[in-house]
């Protein structure tokens, strides 16, 4: 119990990290043009792919602290020691997760017992065995997991995330 | 795997997007809201000159920003007949809210109907009539026409009593002052129908008489209240579900500045959790009663705040009722009302003979009674009071509802800073109607005069009784063969003209048949028997007034259309007038027509002045009411200065209690000795059956799921309703988590999915409340008290195993609520 205190700790730096370069493939940025010149943007965001970590480095729920798809969006790269949906590794139990309150944005806790994040805020529960789902709480989606893929070397890469993340209006920031 | 609903981004609400004044119409609390529209092919930038917010879009927001909303606060909807982009998010300067959202309200957006994005395609759209063997649609003339016409024929001057009406009284949803006065003035004022009911209970009554006849409003101060007190006092109630930014926004400052918590309830609920987890568990009581030991507890409580001497002596003089009895018991009055002294005697019971009652330790009751009523520094101690469902909906509500009242006016804390004692509350309130007082006391039971065959016509006013009602099992059957003997006569007579159409109707019902008008905004479970269905439409839909659990009167405007020819339910009511008023005429009844006159409303806001405006000083105005905002006016308004309504904080500041009418404004005692189970068959259904059912409502499901059962967030966590057992139940009876059992009794049957709860006791159990896919209704038997009041809670039944989870509910987790962190 008393490790996720460190994890939150991390995490806090996150939320005041404030702006550093954000990472990410922004969206490209037309100048108008006389006559009116249509924008041109994807229908959906484009995720960059980002290396977050290496399989030897993980043990069984000690979720270590990522950022994704950028520094300012907090995140957990968790191994559960059980093979879970949408779970990547030889053992397919490599998870990762925002941390990010998807009521209020407050930072989520890990809590090893069950395997949930916790949130200090308002209480809700999320499990990281089950796609991110609210257990009971007050958010109006289940948490935004970050889709993982792992390579020869071990290396993890996120690549995308499966709900908006809090905060945000756009999972990959735009100018 | 979770549902995820896949959205990467959202549209940003441009800087000059129309923005609305929006009170979430779910729950009592009433939280604030904005609604933003915008046209479908604008949309606004990160630049903080192209936004709503004024803020550079292009950073991460912080926790709490209000610079952020969910793809649950987003739709498509129609705008004066128009496309436009809705987000529905809530308000920071709400002082309800304070810019929370609950799982309920943070979807009002997806919860409407889109035919763009698809959502709620459920909601009706036009009026449909039972003919060529279903629902053909057909225009709002040729429904009401048919209404009118057989309806006509089953009324008379002085006689209604064959016009049964079930009929919603709340704010909030699609109720509200306009809709209550719309229904009322029709069934009160235009006829005098006895024969009826309320949404949630098969009388037409209150749910909570003992405090009215003692004087005492049940809403009788406010939110900031929790924020003031020394101690919350809460019963019966699971406020952070089911009043969820109440207890986020108000309880929680309160305890967290220190307050103290006393909860009585047979189940250990996350409230409970939450409190502990704010304040320490020290700071936490929680008495465990007995299902339905309610008032043995409280008068014992009384009892002993008594005879330590924490009582308001000046209090009990200056307000309250002096003598020995005021009110003697009777028919009306399930206990004799009184002087203190009188309730002192009538309700003595020592602390040892609640422990064994409640099955609490007399020292945590000895406990309590000094949390709630020891003074601090030699000054009155601060509590509120507030209880809800728990016991409102459980054993002998009048006696329980006012030995509770009883300590509140004992101790002088009702009308004062950081007191209260009041109801949580379940949909706002919006009650505005002519007098029931021709309905009688006790009122008529009306499920079980549907059950006895009598009545031949019943309109339907956003009522399932399916769903929720007690002793819902034979009420189905009987309702279904009762309408189906119409339906078949109406089949029978296809092709014939209205007249012969009528005829064969009313033959039918004359055998023992009834024709069934149904209004609602989606096509109900009890719907499914109806020959005509109309179709209403909903908050925002509509401009409409509702007040909160704290009176706090708002204004929700009008933000886009109702689906197709769907109109609000007030003006439905004066098309039925029109339509009978017309229809008798026609007959050579214009006597009886004449009653149906007054009724030509153009809009909303007609029956508004007609109603609320008329009746209240004529103060309050749509456009006053629009310029407070979301902040809105606490009831009662008593003025407009400078530009702004008066209300009133709390009742009773001036110690005179006024709502059981009495000229000398002195609030009563309740003289309610404990008397056991006092419903009829609950003791023998204790005595035979293995587990509690206890039951009620959760979190994310609003009312019977009327929405919620087409909103995939929602249907992916619980497919259908689940019943939390311990494990060790659940061993025994051979139960894996998410297994359908078969809950079943003396009066019915209902299906569950099995959720362990590690702090469950062992044989009980408590089952979500309301369920389109699993009635617990179905269970309930048909006892009430004497004022025909539902006792849902006190339910017993054994349970089996019928299925292996579904695929749906292995999907689901079965992990304990509870956080710890």
């Amino acid at each position: 119990m008393k490790c996720n205190r460190l994890v939150d700790a991390g995490r806090r730096q996150f939320l005041r990290g404030g702006v550093l370069g954000v990472a990410g493939v922004a969206a490209a940025s037309v100048l108008p043009a006389a006559p009116a010149k249509a924008e041109i943007a994807l229908a959906r965001v484009a995720y960059p792919s980002n290396r977050v970590g290496n399989l030897k480095d993980l043990k069984v729920d000690e979720p270590v602290d990522i950022a994704y798809p950028d520094d300012n969006s907090p995140g957990i790269l968790l191994k559960l020691g059980k093979p879970v949906e949408g779970g990547v590794g030889p053992d397919g139990d490599v998870v990762a997760y925002s941390v990010l309150c998807p009521h209020k944005g407050f930072p989520l806790s890990y809590h090893a017992a069950d395997k949930t994040l916790n949130c200090p805020g308002h209480y809700s529960r999320f499990d990281t065995e089950n796609g991110g789902q609210q257990v009971w709480g007050h958010a109006t989606q289940n948490l935004t997991q970050f889709e993982l893929r792992v390579d020869d070397a071990g290396d993890i890469f996120a690549e995308g995330a499966d709900e908006l993340i809090y905060g945000r209006l756009s999972n990959v920031l735009q100018a | 795997m979770a549902y995820k609903r896949r959205i990467d981004r959202l549209p940003i609400i441009p800087a000059d997007a129309k923005e609305h004044n929006v009170t979430c119409h779910y729950c009592i609390v009433g939280c604030g809201y904005k609604a933003y529209t915008w046209p479908l092919n604008k949309q606004g930038g990160t630049d903080p000159g192209q936004n709503k917010f004024g803020v550079d879009l292009s950073q991460q927001q912080q926790a709490l920003t209000p610079n952020w909303y969910a793809p649950s606060m987003y739709n498509v909807v129609k705008q004066d007949g128009r496309d436009v982009h809705l987000v529905i998010k809530p308000d920071a300067d709400c002082v309800v809210n304070g810019g929370l959202g609950s799982i309920r309200g943070a979807r009002i957006a997806e919860n409407r109907r889109s035919d763009i994005t698809g959502s709620q395609q459920q909601r009706l759209t036009e009026p449909m009539v039972w003919r060529y063997g279903t629902w053909q649609p057909t225009s709002w003339d040729d429904a009401l026409d048919l209404v009118a016409r057989v309806t006509a024929r089953v009324i008379d001057k002085d006689n209604e009593n064959d016009l049964l009406v079930s009929m919603f009284d709340h704010g909030g949803s699609a109720g509200g002052y306009e809709n209550t006065w719309g229904t009322g003035k029709l069934y009160f004022g235009a006829m005098k129908v006895k024969n009826c009911r309320i949404h949630n209970r098969p009388a037409y009554n209150s749910e909570v008489h003992s405090t009215r006849d003692m004087g005492v409003g049940e809403l009788n101060y406010a939110y900031e209240d929790y924020g003031l007190t020394d101690t919350l006092f809460l019963i019966g109630a699971n406020p952070i579900e089911t009043q969820t930014n109440l207890f986020l926004n108000h309880m929680l400052p309160g305890i967290q500045n220190g307050a103290r918590v006393v909860v009585v309830d047979p189940r250990r609920t996350v409230t409970i959790n939450a409190c502990e987890e704010a304040a320490g568990k020290d700071k936490v009581l929680h008495l465990q009663i007995a299902s339905g030991s309610d008032l043995a507890l409280f008068n014992a409580l009384f009892t002993e705040i008594v005879a330590q001497g924490w009582v308001d002596s000046d209090f009990i003089k200056a307000s309250t009722f002096q003598g020995d009895i005021a009110v003697p018991e009777d028919s009306a009055h399930p206990a004799a009302l009184g002087s203190f002294e009188a309730a002192v005697a009538a309700c003595h019971l020592s602390l040892d003979d609640a422990a064994a009652i409640c099955g609490v330790a007399a020292a945590d009751i000895a406990k309590a009674a000094a949390w709630i009523a020891e003074p601090k520094g030699g000054a009155r101690r601060k509590c509120v009071t507030a209880y809800e469902k728990g016991i409102i909906w459980g054993n002998d509500n009048y006696r329980t509802i006012g030995a509770l009242v009883n300590i509140g006016l004992a101790t002088g804390n009702i009308g004062r800073e950081g007191g209260g004692v009041c109801r949580l509350g379940g949909h706002q309130e919006g009650y505005m109607r002519p007098s029931d007082a021709h309905v009688g006391r006790p009122a008529p039971y009306l499920d079980q005069l549907i059950i006895a065959g009598q009545g031949k016509v019943h309109h339907i006013w956003a009522n399932d009784h399916y769903k929720t009602t007690l002793n819902a099992a034979e009420f189905k059957r009987t309702y279904a063969r009762r309408t189906n003997m119409v339906k078949e006569a109406m089949d029978a007579r296809a092709g014939a003209t209205r007249e012969e159409m009528v005829d064969a109707i009313v033959s039918a019902i004359n055998a023992g048949g009834l024709f069934s008008v149904d209004v609602d905004i989606i096509h109900t479970q009890i719907g499914q028997a109806a020959h005509v269905i109309l179709p209403a439409v909903e908050s925002g839909e509509m401009n409409l007034t509702s007040m909160n659990g704290e009176r706090r009167m708002r204004l929700v405007e009008k933000y886009m259309d109702g689906p197709g020819a769907s109109k609000p339910d007030c003006m439905i009511a004066a098309a039925i007038a029109q339509n009978l008023e017309r229809v008798l005429r026609e007959e050579g009844r214009n006597d009886y027509a004449d009653q149906f006159k007054g009724f030509d409303w153009a809009s909303e806001e007609d029956a508004f002045m007609d109603g609320y405006h008329a009746n209240t000083g004529q103060i309050v105005t749509y456009d006053r009411l629009r310029a407070m905002g979301n902040n809105g006016v606490q009831e009662p308004v008593t003025g407009f200065e400078d530009g702004k309504l008066v209300g009133t904080k709390r009742l009773y500041a001036d110690g005179k209690f006024d709502r059981h009418g009495r000229d000398d404004k002195l609030a009563l005692f309740c003289l309610g000795t404990w008397r056991g189970l006092q419903a009829p068959g609950k003791e023998q259904q204790r005595a035979n059956h293995r587990f509690l059912i206890n039951n009620g409502r959760a979190n994310m499901n609003w009312q019977n799921w009327f929405l919620d059962q087409k909103n995939d967030f929602v249907m992916d966590r619980f497919p259908v309703p689940f019943i939390q057992i311990h494990p060790d139940d659940m061993a025994s009876l051979g139960l894996k988590p998410g297994d359908m059992v078969e809950v079943y009794n003396d009066v019915g049957a209902t299906q569950a999915l099995a959720y362990p709860e590690p702090t469950a006791r062992a044989n009980e159990t408590f089952m979500i409340f309301g369920a389109p896919s699993g009635t617990q209704g179905n269970v309930v038997n048909a006892g009430v008290n004497e004022l025909i009041l539902p006792n849902y809670k006190q339910t017993w039944a054994n349970i089996r195993k019928i299925s292996d989870a579904t695929p749906a509910a292995q999907r689901v987790s079965y992990k304990s609520w509870e956080v710890e962190l």
